[in-house]
């Protein structure tokens, strides 16, 4: 995308550059300058060089995000303990504060980096990069990351995942998807976790649930799942055998994923980022 | 909660603009931001204002160009304005759509004074 051709010029902000737009008027020794660059530009360029590191290593990097206590940690306790066998794995967990989710990663017998956030809702792809380079990615074949549990920001901020799992429990309610359209419209996968609590819920329909999600012009794969029970656990053990199968076919083919998140728009109407060193040449 | 660090990297984005083209003063900035973009108009205008302190761009005025969420659907190619939660065609009812505009979080423009006080206008 650039100022060049005019590709950056959409139906969302063509009005502006038509005379009497904004962007044509100068008043007097005031020029006006058409930008057009996304404002996440700094977070995506350390994102996307994440991405090559997972690349490089042969390694598939999975972001899972949800409310706190909706069972991600339970979740990759048991898919740690069914898969380690075939796959080297890591955790990145993501908190405000504590050790205590590493801790249990580790007793599973893999390694784990506890990122704590101190107030920061969100991890972002510098926390992600620093947490990175204290795993060897070349002894790896999947990352999980484990964000801070919150369904607002997390769902803006790039990490340098392949796939976006986003965790709903059955006890926050089946309208979720459209209470936080940002952070579903984000998810590559749907978990509807704690499924053995539907038997006392009157007020959880999982059909209701999914259909939310598709609301949200989402095609995402839903599955429910206890991983207390175990129910559903192997339905997402396929999707995840899947998933590491097609991540190695794209770096054999010289491809790479980029989540569900941003895909298209933001994309689609900015140019390129400024290289990295660009900007931060001039920062006063 | 990330408004203030969005409205960093605009001071960034901003000042990188201001030197290439020898400005002494950013009068204004002007953002295009959509409802499923994840940051608040509201929000940033509070948060800019810390961000932009001893910088070129300490008295600009910040426009918030809010975008409606705009969809086209890939069956029946019709496009359709919408709610943030709900995706679906506005014809047809389909959910497989396409979003054309509603997640833009974009730097769109921004006025500046030249050092030598020319009027200069950039058209695109």
């Amino acid at each position: 995308m650039c100022d060049t051709c005019g590709c950056n010029i959409t139906s969302g902000n063509q009005h502006l550059l038509k005379p009497g737009g904004k962007l044509s008027i100068a008043n007097n020794g005031v020029s006006s300058i058409s930008v057009l660059k996304n404002l996440m530009s700094e977070n995506d360029q350390v994102a996307s060089h994440n991405r090559d590191h997972f690349d490089k290593n042969n390694v598939l990097a999975i972001n899972l995000m949800s409310s706190p206590g909706s069972g991600k940690t339970a979740l990759l306790e048991k898919t740690i303990q069914q898969l380690k066998e075939r796959y080297r794995i890591a955790v990145i967990e993501g908190d405000l504060e504590t050790e205590n989710d590493a801790d249990r990663i580790r007793k599973q017998g893999v390694p784990a980096i506890q990122i704590t956030t101190g107030s920061a809702c969100h991890l972002d792809a510098h926390m992600v990069h620093d947490a990175v380079h204290d795993l060897s990615l070349k002894d790896l074949d999947i990352v999980f990351i484990e964000n801070v549990g919150n369904l607002v920001c997390p769902a803006s901020f790039d990490l340098g995942q392949h796939l976006n799992v986003t965790l709903l429990s059955v006890t926050e309610g089946d309208d979720k998807p459209s209470k936080y359209p940002v952070m579903f419209r984000a998810a590559d996968i749907m978990l509807l976790t704690k499924t053995d609590l539907l038997a006392v819920l009157d007020d959880f329909d999982t059909k209701k649930a999914e259909q939310n999600l598709r609301q949200l012009a989402s095609d995402a794969p839903v599955i429910e799942l206890s991983s207390r029970r175990g129910d559903g656990l192997s339905t997402w053990i396929s999707w995840l055998h899947k998933q590491i199968e097609e991540q190695l076919t794209r770096i054999k083919n010289g491809k790479s994923l980029k989540p569900n998140i941003q895909k298209e728009g933001v994309q689609l109407h900015s140019e390129p980022s400024l290289p990295h060193n660009s900007l931060k040449q001039n920062h006063t | 909660m990330h408004e203030l660090s969005v409205c960093q990297e605009i001071i960034i984005q901003v000042n990188e603009i201001a030197f290439q083209n020898q400005a002494t003063t950013i009068e204004s900035i002007t953002l295009q931001v959509g409802p499923l973009s994840g940051v608040e108009a509201p929000l940033l205008k509070q948060a800019f204002p810390f961000a932009a302190a001893q910088t070129v761009a300490e008295n600009a005025k910040l426009v918030i160009e809010e975008l409606p969420v705009v969809v086209k659907c890939k069956l029946c190619g019709s496009q359709s304005t919408v709610v943030p939660n709900k995706l679906i065609c506005g014809q047809c009812g389909d959910y497989h759509t396409q979003l054309v505009s509603g997640d833009e979080m974009l730097l769109a423009s921004v006025e500046l004074t030249r050092e030598n006080k020319l009027a200069e206008v950039n058209n695109v």
